[in-house]
């Protein structure tokens, strides 16, 4: 099949149209733009409904809707309107609808700026929204995989009846690359009989989509069937790739664009003589917290690098569970991690002065 | 026996959880029986608001969908988009529609969604304790405006209803009461109006109930009718405001 050079934000439309998705409600933010600008002009085409909501809040209260009504639905934006969409967010999740929601995340805290960034980290994987629920978070390295996590993400929120978000970053939404959209591994997905048509069941039973338990026993019930799905997204659905880490001296760790940072700062240390290694987190919720553990059998020290200051490093921490110090390096506020640092970081560590 | 009145079968049998003498009651019973007469109620999905009237969804027999505090036009229009040929409408109080949620009707109506909103202004907020709404009149007075409500520092009450009429797309607004029988049944004949226009594909259509709370206003159901009937009218006057051509 021919690959296309295509924009990230662009990709990402073109990825879900091609699984399904046939609703976006969307409002504009820097530097996702593009995406709901391709996707007004090409659901239409494909019958699909695009519409632009007077904010973030009524956008995905709208992929609530559309999502409860049983439509495969998206939305995306950029971290200040992601902070927006954390009420529907936590709503979506309590009401166990599934849907995709696209971060690309830029700098905050605030207003912050419109450049690249990971500060998201926190709220996209340890809640944002209230109460006990969780997202899981697909983080992809290029406009390849970004295509691959959408295609199946969909299909992931529709077996899990989660949603799911793809965290990804300014550079990853604006920057171009030769993407093929191929199908995702096929999946056993439930039917939909759940969904609100207006139309009874064959039992001729209404449906609800609340998350509204107002007797506390209930409530605890709902939230621990909760708890046994999440367990079973970890056990399924966790995913991270290893580069070089079952025998390194020094195993670094980043996601999404900085990792791409990391895998050259490992080549350079490479030809230096230094072992290196990379594990890279591609499910951010459920974080790959087994890889560690077992790297931290081998490894001297870890070194976690983001395009923030500090936040992965915790679940970085804990899955090293105290066996081998955990360093840190990052660059923020649109400031991308530098290759150089990175190996002078490295040789400081295992030289013992830091 | 020959039955002369029964509850419409749009209506569950659950016992309402409504304090005694609220009119929520009468305006659960009025859209289901408009949802029954119409032949709508097995294609008809609900928008519950937060509040008193959330549990909607226990007391009409047809899908539904619980909303977050004001956001029952938006999650309406998800699921008009999806299902167009499906009956959508929400039911929401003063505080959901008039406070948190005036963005989200204010461009649901701007769309020209073509929804039903059934708006029930009570004047207050009723499920937390009778705080004052933006609805609240001058000198009432609630839990969050003890000595009353006060235009210098609180401004003066909002008028949704002509507030929505400003704009083109909000083909069909009426603003009615349900503190006696011949106002019970003009309620009913605007609401099944604003459900007629969803079905022909006219628009947007929202009815404004003026309605009691005598819990919190602190009156016994039959002082709060007066009161509805004294005080609320004058200020939020009956009548439609705006008809669209095609069911005049």
């Amino acid at each position: 099949m021919a690959r296309d050079l295509m924009k990230g934000n662009e990709a990402i439309g073109a990825a879900a149209i091609k699984a399904g998705c046939r609703y976006f409600f969307g409002y504009p933010i820097t530097p996702q733009s593009e995406l709901p600008e391709y996707m007004s002009r090409e659901l239409p085409k494909v019958g699909g409904v695009f519409l632009q909501a007077e904010s973030e809040v009524a956008a995905i209260n709208m992929v609530y809707g559309a999502a409860g009504a049983g439509a495969r639905v998206m939305t995306s934006s950029s971290s200040p309107g992601i902070s927006l969409k954390m009420e529907g967010i936590s709503y979506i999740a309590g009401a166990e609808l599934p849907c995709l929601i696209v971060n690309i995340v830029r700098g905050g805290p605030g207003l912050g700026g419109i450049q690249p960034a990971q500060s998201d980290y926190f709220q996209a994987t340890k809640g944002g929204g209230h109460g006990d629920y969780r997202l899981i978070v697909l983080a992809p390295n290029s406009i390849q995989e970004m295509c691959d996590l959408v295609m199946d993400g969909f299909d992931i929120a529709d077996q899990y009846r989660n949603p799911v978000m793809i965290l990804g970053d300014g550079i990853l939404g604006q920057m171009m690359e030769a993407v093929e959209l191929k199908k995702p591994k096929k999946r056993e997905l439930p039917p939909k009989d759940w969904a609100t048509t207006g139309i009874k069941d064959k039992y001729g039973k209404k449906r609800l989509i609340s998350s509204l338990f107002i007797q506390p026993e209930d409530l605890e019930k709902h939230n621990l069937k909760l708890q046994m799905k999440y367990e079973k997204i970890k056990k399924n659905e966790t995913k991270f790739e290893s580069v070089y880490a079952d025998d390194a001296d020094i195993v670094l760790t980043a996601y999404g664009t900085t990792s791409r940072i990391v895998s050259n700062a490992i080549k350079a240390l490479k030809k230096e003589g230094i072992k290196a290694g990379m594990i890279r987190p591609i499910t951010l919720w459920p974080f790959p917290y087994e890889a560690y553990e077992k790297a931290a059998d081998s490894a001297k020290a870890f070194l976690t690098v983001e395009m923030s200051l500090g936040q992965m490093i915790e679940d970085v921490k804990l899955g090293v569970n105290g066996k081998k110090p955990v360093h840190f390096y990052g660059r923020t506020g649109g400031m991308l991690p530098d290759q150089t640092e990175i190996v002078e970081k490295v040789k400081k560590i295992l030289g013992g002065e830091i | 026996m020959k039955t002369v009145f029964d509850r419409t079968k749009a209506l569950t049998p659950a016992a309402m959880h409504y304090c005694p003498g609220c009119t929520h009651g009468i305006v659960h019973r009025l859209v289901g029986e408009v949802l029954e007469e119409l032949d709508i109620l097995d294609k008809s999905t609900m928008v519950a608001p937060v509040g008193c009237s959330t549990f909607i969804y226990d007391y009409i027999d047809c899908d539904a969908q619980q909303a977050a505090h004001g956001r029952a036009p938006a999650v309406a229009t998800g699921i008009k988009r999806v299902h167009p040929d499906s009956v959508v409408f929400t039911y929401q109080g003063d505080g959901d529609l008039a406070s948190i949620g005036t963005a989200e009707i204010v461009h649901a109506a701007m769309r020209g969604e073509k929804i039903t909103v059934i708006f029930v202004n009570n004047a207050i907020y009723g499920m937390t304790g009778g705080q004052m709404a933006p609805t609240t009149l001058e000198g009432q007075k609630a839990s969050t405006a003890p000595l009353g409500r006060d235009k210098f520092q609180h401004g003066l009450p909002i008028r949704m209803s002509e507030m929505l009429a400003t704009l083109d797309s909000a083909t069909f607004i009426e603003r009615v009461s349900v503190h006696d029988p011949a106002h019970i049944r003009k309620a009913k004949s605007a609401i099944k109006k604003a459900f007629k226009n969803q079905i022909t594909g006219v628009g947007f259509s929202m009815v404004e109930v003026l309605s009691t709370c005598p819990t919190n206003w602190k009156m016994t159901p039959i002082e709060s009718l007066g009161w509805l009937k004294d005080n609320m009218i004058p200020y939020y006057p009956l009548g439609n405001i705006r008809s669209p051509k095609e069911v005049e």
